[in-house]
């Protein structure tokens, strides 16, 4: 069926063949490991970061914290963190979503009141079984979304507005459901509050998570580099594939050996990862993915190729708000608690701050599941540092709120800079 | 070539009637006609505003015609969105290039068509990508470069190469060879040849009469908003210029008198 054989056109390659993908003489060598090192130097000089300011952010906060109180790198206090990411941190995955389309929801907080609320009235109050409350909160999460899809793409009502609408108006109506109690105690021995409080993976298996994490990574590189040199096409070589697993395991396996020293890896951890594990591939090996890559970069482009955008935004704003869900009610278990200040404060913009810092662009088409998680391990990181030196909330809210506008300074830099280098 | 269109008694692939569409109070295009036949090079000329742009949108599905009926393969046809067109079979390659600069090239050539939804066959979209860019004789370095490092050109390519990936049976270039080098001009050029000769219907639309002299069978005049003639290649080009202009004594022929007769006498009110 290929046009080439229907229009007789020239085969590629002669008598020396080289590959399909390298065959234009301006391309620069860039194999082997130093090739690698040159590529990712050119990269980042033009712009392209990537998770490098993160890393460099991480690496920084943790030195200073670290300088003034030792106890800020212990083990414990470590997992406690991991405790804290999770909820906030499932909010902010769907922030990047969102973000993903060129679009935001400012009401991700008050969606998560909103349903640790109902999880507290229809578990507690109503007695309803756990599971049903769950699935109510995350569907109306999904009505929510829904909700600002259609105003979007009815209306074109800008995300900003609507969602800031409906920031006010679901805080209303958390503050209703929960009535005059104001606040409603979750059963203390409860598999949820357990989940959300003490629940951690036995040893031996986050050390065999970790074992498959880098067999896994070792596995798809090397069917990857296999399938491509089959089809003539340039690919990584096997040692950089075995140097790169090696490298991950390594590294994620010295963590879990140090937090194994203290209580071990919360399972609401990995449940954090999992979800974003599972949208990063959502992302970048899915047709819905490249859709919504499209569309935050060129909307306009991505209509003509025929893609249904309102569709898109659908998705985009549906998943947002029941991710926002998903953190709220892990936010109760936490707290063991649904109240009237739940999702109220600074997890809003904790959220948005997360995925900005963790990489994913403000204006669209940019971004990365993982930024979610390395965002909100700096924010919480940030937030823990300054609890641990008895900091007022007052300070911290200063902080974080610098801390966001550096990142996104950053951010227009770094598009500026891309721009310049002639990168998207 | 051209006894292929002389005597066009075979059912057209394309046919429009009475299409009308305005925006607000412009009326952009008023009761076209147009025929597009399995095998011939139809070109769309026209004078700025003439309603070429908006004619190939409402082709490509991209705006609904206010009035008129469309027929495609002898079915009467609605276009109700970009995708309605690909799915008949209509390609389009348009003049802003709608390609998204944050993807690669073989993002671009496959968006929306993706192979294996949920778990996206790269190797595959890469090599049909190159089958593709080879076929135009494109001078891309890499496929897996953004769009937002090609040049006008190579983006051009892209574009071109994106709308022949569903083997469409009608192709539309808007422009095709406006950013386009002399080399990728005549690539192109002899592109439309050879795609014209597999049999499929190509409209394009250019304001390069060379171009337009060199590939076309048939060369339909817009003014505008409505049709202004039908000519073969072998119209002269004043008459041609006098169709897009709407009169024969306009400015091209009044420059074109004045260069030809500046020995004799200087022709009075020739400035502009």
């Amino acid at each position: 069926m290929t046009l080439d054989s229907k229009l007789g056109g020239s085969k590629p390659g002669g008598s020396p063949a080289p590959l399909m993908d390298r065959a234009d003489e301006r391309l620069k060598d860039q194999s082997g490991l130093a090739g690698s090192v040159s590529a990712f130097i050119d990269r980042v000089r033009s712009g392209d970061l990537g998770s490098l300011p993160v890393i460099v952010g991480l690496i920084v906060i943790s030195a200073i914290f670290q300088y003034i109180n030792p106890v800020f790198l212990s083990a414990n206090n470590m997992v406690n963190l991991l405790f804290d990411c999770s909820t906030i941190g499932v909010i902010s995955l769907g922030i990047v979503c969102i973000l993903m389309v060129g679009e935001i929801d400012l009401s991700v907080g008050s969606v998560s009141g909103l349903a640790s609320a109902l999880l507290g009235v229809l578990w507690v109050n109503s007695g309803w079984p756990v599971a049903g409350a769950i699935l109510a909160a995350l569907f109306t999460g999904a009505v929510i979304g829904s909700i600002y899809a259609f105003l979007f793409n009815r209306f074109g009502m800008p995300s900003f507005v609507s969602t800031l609408a409906g920031l006010l108006a679901v805080l209303g109506l958390q503050l209703y459901i929960l009535g005059s109690t104001g606040s409603i105690n979750l059963p203390y021995d409860s598999p949820l509050t357990n989940f959300g409080q003490i629940l951690v993976m036995p040893d031996w298996l986050s050390y065999l998570l970790v074992a498959l994490i880098g067999a896994s990574v070792l596995f798809t590189r090397m069917r990857n580099a296999t399938r491509r040199q089959a089809a003539g096409l340039s690919a990584s070589s096997t040692g950089a594939a075995v140097l790169q697993a090696a490298a991950i395991t390594a590294l994620i396996g010295l963590v879990v050996i140090y937090l194994n020293q203290s209580r071990g890896i919360p399972w609401m951890f990995g449940l954090f990862v999992g979800l974003v594990v599972l949208m990063n591939y959502a992302f970048t090996r899915t047709q819905w993915g490249r859709a919504m890559t499209a569309v935050g970069g060129n909307r306009e482009a991505a209509r003509r190729a025929g893609i249904n955008v309102k569709r898109v935004y659908t998705t985009a704003f549906v998943l947002c708000a029941t991710l926002a869900a998903a953190g709220g009610v892990l936010a109760a278990a936490r707290l063991a608690a649904s109240s009237q200040q739940a999702g109220t404060g600074d997890v809003n913009l904790n959220a948005i701050a997360a995925a900005v810092i963790g990489g994913t662009s403000l204006f669209g088409g940019r971004g990365s599941a993982y930024s979610a998680l390395l965002g909100i391990i700096v924010i919480q990181a940030i937030a823990s540092g300054l609890t641990l030196l008895d900091l007022s909330s007052s300070l911290r809210y200063m902080i974080t709120g610098g801390v966001l506008a550096i990142a996104v300074i950053v951010d227009s830099l770094a598009r500026r800079s891309r721009a310049s280098h002639g990168r998207a | 070539m051209a006894d292929s269109t002389h005597g066009a008694a075979a059912e057209a692939v394309l046919s429009l009637r009475n299409i009308s569409k305005h925006f607000g109070a412009v009326q952009a295009l008023t009761d076209i006609e147009l025929d597009v036949h399995a095998g011939e090079v139809v070109a769309l000329v026209g004078d700025n505003g003439a309603g070429k742009s908006t004619l190939v949108k409402i082709l490509a599905g991209v705006h609904q015609p206010s009035s008129g009926t469309m027929t495609f393969e002898g079915q009467q046809v609605v276009l109700d969105g970009p995708s309605a067109a690909l799915r008949l079979g209509i390609a389009t390659v348009f003049q802003d290039l709608a390609l998204c600069e944050n993807l690669d090239v073989v993002a671009n050539i496959y968006l929306g068509q993706e192979l294996s939804p949920f778990a996206l066959d790269e190797v595959s979209m890469e090599i049909r990508a190159w089958t593709l860019l080879r076929e135009l004789a494109a001078r891309i370095p890499s496929v897996r470069e953004p769009i937002a490092s090609l040049s006008g050109g190579q983006r051009q390519t892209v574009a071109i190469a994106r709308s022949l990936l569903l083997d469409p049976k009608v192709i539309l270039l808007d422009e095709p060879t406006a950013a386009l080098g002399v080399a990728q001009t005549a690539e192109v050029l002899n592109l439309i040849e050879r795609v014209r000769d597999r049999g499929l219907g190509v409209v394009m639309i250019s304001h390069n009469m060379e171009d337009v002299r060199a590939v076309a069978d048939r060369i339909v005049v817009l003014r505008l908003g409505r049709n202004n003639g039908i000519f073969y290649p072998d119209t002269s080009h004043n008459e041609l210029v006098s169709a897009i202009t709407g009169a024969s004594d306009n400015s091209v022929s009044r420059r074109a008198s004045r260069r030809a007769g500046v020995d004799n006498q200087p022709v009075p009110g020739a400035n502009p």
